[in-house]
C-alpha cells in the first residue's frame, strides 16, 4: 500500500483536461489513420499517445561497467570525436561529448554505494525548452526532448539550466560523423533516446541492449502510457524516483533502489 | 538551361556503347559526378529541373520532417543526396561531396553558395557493411576509449543528499 511511484502525478484538473483531449483525438482519428495507413510504415511520425521513458534498476547496475556508456558512444557516432590538437587532456575530458555517465552514490553513514546511469531525464516540464531563445531545445509530441541543431546557436543557457548536468557542447569541427548521427560545432546535444531507432520502429535504445547482453538488465526502456508495457509493469510494481522530484518536471527517466 | 532530359537520355541510348567520346560529352552535360551511384541513374528524386531551382526548400522542408515529426526515410534527405551523389577517387574510395568540384560544390562554389550542413553531416556514403564505415581505422580507434568517468575512481562521487540537490553538483570530470 505504501508503494511510492510519482509516475503519474496528475492532479484531477489535469486528468479533466486529458480526457477531453483523448476524446477529441478520438473524433479525429479515422481521418488521420486514414493518411497513416497510406504513408506506409516509415512515415507515421510522432504521437501524443506514446510517451518514451526509461526505468533504471540502480541494484542492477554494476560497479565498474560501462557497458551503456560505450553502447551509447558507438551508436551515436560520440566516439568518433577525436581531441583537437593542442587541447590539454583535462581539458578533453572537460569538453567532450556524453550523452550517458555512470554516477556513483555513497551514503556517508554506512558507505553503501549505489551505481547509476544519469542521462537526459526527458521531462515533461524541460527546464532546457524554457530557455532556450530560438525554439531549438523542444520536446517531441512522444516525450523525447531534443535539440534541433539546426535551429540551436550554441548560446548554452539550456545546458546552465538542466540540473541534470545532461547535455554537451561541440567546442571544436568534427571530422567524422556516422548517417545517423550528425555533429558539428557550435551546437548542443544530448540524449535522443536513440530517436533514430524508435522512428525505424525499433523497440530498445543502444544502452538498454548492452545492459541486457552483459546480463544486468538495469535499463527497460518503453512507453509509459501504455499500462502494459513492460516499463509501466515495472513501475506499478516497485517503487521509483524521478531524480529532483522537488522540480516537478514529470521526468520520463525513473530510478527504483536509489 | 541546357538540353532538357529526355534528349540528354535519348542521345545516351542512341550513342551508347558505340561512340564513347560523344557520349560522355553528352553526360557531361549534367552536373551529376562521374562514378557515383546517380551517374548510372536517369533520374534524381524529382524531375531535374525542379531539383536544380527547389533542392533547398525541398531540403529544409524535409529535415523539419526528420527532426520534428519522427518521419524518416523522407523523400529529399540528405544522407540520401550523399549516396547517391558522392563520387570515388581511382581507388574506389569515396571522395566528400563537398569537396572542390565534387556534386554539391562544384555548382554552389560557381554560384557563391557556401553550405553548412557538412559541418554536422556525413560526407561519404556510409558503408553499410560495418557499422562506422571508414569514418575511423582501427588504429585510431584504439587508445580512443573514452576515459571520461569510466575509471571507477573517476566516476562523480555524490552522497544521497547531494545527489537529491543535484544541480550543479557533478564537479568531476
Ligand atoms: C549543427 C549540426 C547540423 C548542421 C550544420 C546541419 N544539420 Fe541537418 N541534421 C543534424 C542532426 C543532428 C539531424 C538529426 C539526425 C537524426 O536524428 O537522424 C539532422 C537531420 C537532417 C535531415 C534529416 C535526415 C536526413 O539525412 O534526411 C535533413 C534533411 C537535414 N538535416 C538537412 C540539413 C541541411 C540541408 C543542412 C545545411 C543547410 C543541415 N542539415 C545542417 C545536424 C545538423
Ligand atoms: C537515387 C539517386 C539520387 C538521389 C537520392 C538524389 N539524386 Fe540528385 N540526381 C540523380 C540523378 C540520376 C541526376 C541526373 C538526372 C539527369 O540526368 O537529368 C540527379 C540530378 C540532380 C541535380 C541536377 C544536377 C544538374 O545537372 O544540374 C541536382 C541539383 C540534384 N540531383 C540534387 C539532389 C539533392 C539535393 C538530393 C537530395 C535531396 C538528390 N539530388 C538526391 C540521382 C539522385
Ligand atoms: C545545379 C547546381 C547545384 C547543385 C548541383 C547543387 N546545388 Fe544547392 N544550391 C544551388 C543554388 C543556385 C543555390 C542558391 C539558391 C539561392 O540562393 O536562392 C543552392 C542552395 C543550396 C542550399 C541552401 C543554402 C543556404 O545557405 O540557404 C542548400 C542546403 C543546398 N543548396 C544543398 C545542396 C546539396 C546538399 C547538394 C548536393 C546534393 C546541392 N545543393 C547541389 C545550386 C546547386
Amino acid at each position: 500500500m505504501s508503494k511510492s511511484t510519482d509516475q503519474p502525478e496528475m492532479n484531477r484538473r489535469e486528468f479533466l483536461g486529458k480526457t477531453i483531449v483523448a476524446a477529441t483525438a478520438a473524433t479525429v482519428a479515422p481521418g488521420v489513420l486514414l493518411s497513416v495507413a497510406k504513408a506506409g510504415p516509415e512515415q507515421k511520425g510522432v504521437t501524443s499517445d506514446v510517451r518514451w521513458g526509461l526505468l533504471i534498476d540502480t541494484n542492477k547496475c554494476a560497479d565498474g561497467c560501462t557497458s551503456c556508456v560505450d553502447a551509447c558512444h558507438t551508436e551515436n557516432g560520440i566516439d568518433l570525436q577525436e581531441k583537437p590538437e593542442g587541447h590539454s587532456d583535462a581539458m578533453w575530458e572537460q569538453q567532450r561529448v556524453q550523452w550517458i555517465r555512470k554516477v556513483k552514490l555513497q551514503d556517508k553513514l554506512t558507505g553503501e554505494q549505489t551505481n547509476l546511469p544519469l542521462m537526459c531525464q526527458h521531462c515533461e516540464h524541460p527546464p532546457c525548452v524554457d530557455v532556450c531563445p530560438t525554439g531549438a531545445s523542444f520536446k517531441r509530441a512522444d516525450g523525447i526532448v531534443m535539440v534541433d541543431r539546426h535551429i540551436c546557436i550554441g548560446c548554452r543557457y539550456c545546458m546552465m539550466a538542466c540540473p541534470y548536468k545532461a547535455r554537451s557542447f561541440i567546442h571544436e569541427e568534427v571530422a567524422n560523423q556516422l548517417v545517423r548521427a550528425p555533429r558539428g560545432k557550435g551546437c548542443v546535444e544530448s540524449c535522443t533516446l536513440c530517436v533514430h531507432r524508435i522512428d525505424d520502429g525499433g523497440t530498445t535504445t543502444a544502452c538498454q541492449d548492452a545492459c541486457s547482453s552483459e546480463g544486468h538488465n538495469a535499463i527497460v526502456f518503453g512507453d509509459l502510457k501504455d499500462p502494459n508495457s513492460d516499463i509501466s509493469k515495472a513501475l506499478k510494481e516497485q517503487s521509483s524516483r524521478q531524480i529532483r522530484a522537488d522540480l516537478e518536471l514529470n521526468t520520463g527517466v525513473r530510478y527504483t533502489n536509489v | 538551361m541546357r538540353s532538357s532530359t529526355g534528349i540528354k537520355q535519348l542521345a545516351g541510348l542512341l550513342v551508347g556503347g558505340l561512340l564513347l567520346a560523344l557520349s560522355t560529352a553528352v553526360l557531361s552535360e549534367s552536373a551529376v559526378t562521374k562514378g557515383s551511384k546517380a551517374a548510372d541513374l536517369g533520374a534524381c528524386v524529382a524531375p531535374t529541373e525542379e531539383m536544380r531551382r527547389n533542392h533547398m526548400d525541398y531540403l529544409q522542408h524535409d529535415r523539419d520532417l526528420t527532426v520534428h515529426e519522427g518521419i524518416r526515410g523522407v523523400k529529399y534527405s540528405l544522407a540520401e543526396c550523399v549516396d547517391c551523389h558522392a563520387g570515388k577517387d581511382e581507388q574506389q574510395k569515396p571522395i566528400p561531396i563537398n569537396a572542390p568540384g565534387q556534386f554539391c560544390a562544384g555548382c554552389h562554389e560557381y554560384m557563391a553558395v557556401s553550405l553548412a550542413c557538412f559541418q554536422c553531416h556525413r560526407k561519404t556514403p556510409e558503408d553499410k557493411t560495418t557499422s562506422l564505415g571508414d569514418a575511423l581505422d582501427d588504429k585510431a580507434r584504439a587508445g580512443h576509449s573514452l576515459g571520461l568517468l569510466l575509471d571507477a575512481g573517476q566516476q562523480p562521487m555524490l552522497s544521497p543528499a547531494e545527489f537529491a540537490q543535484l544541480h550543479a553538483l557533478i564537479q568531476e570530470d
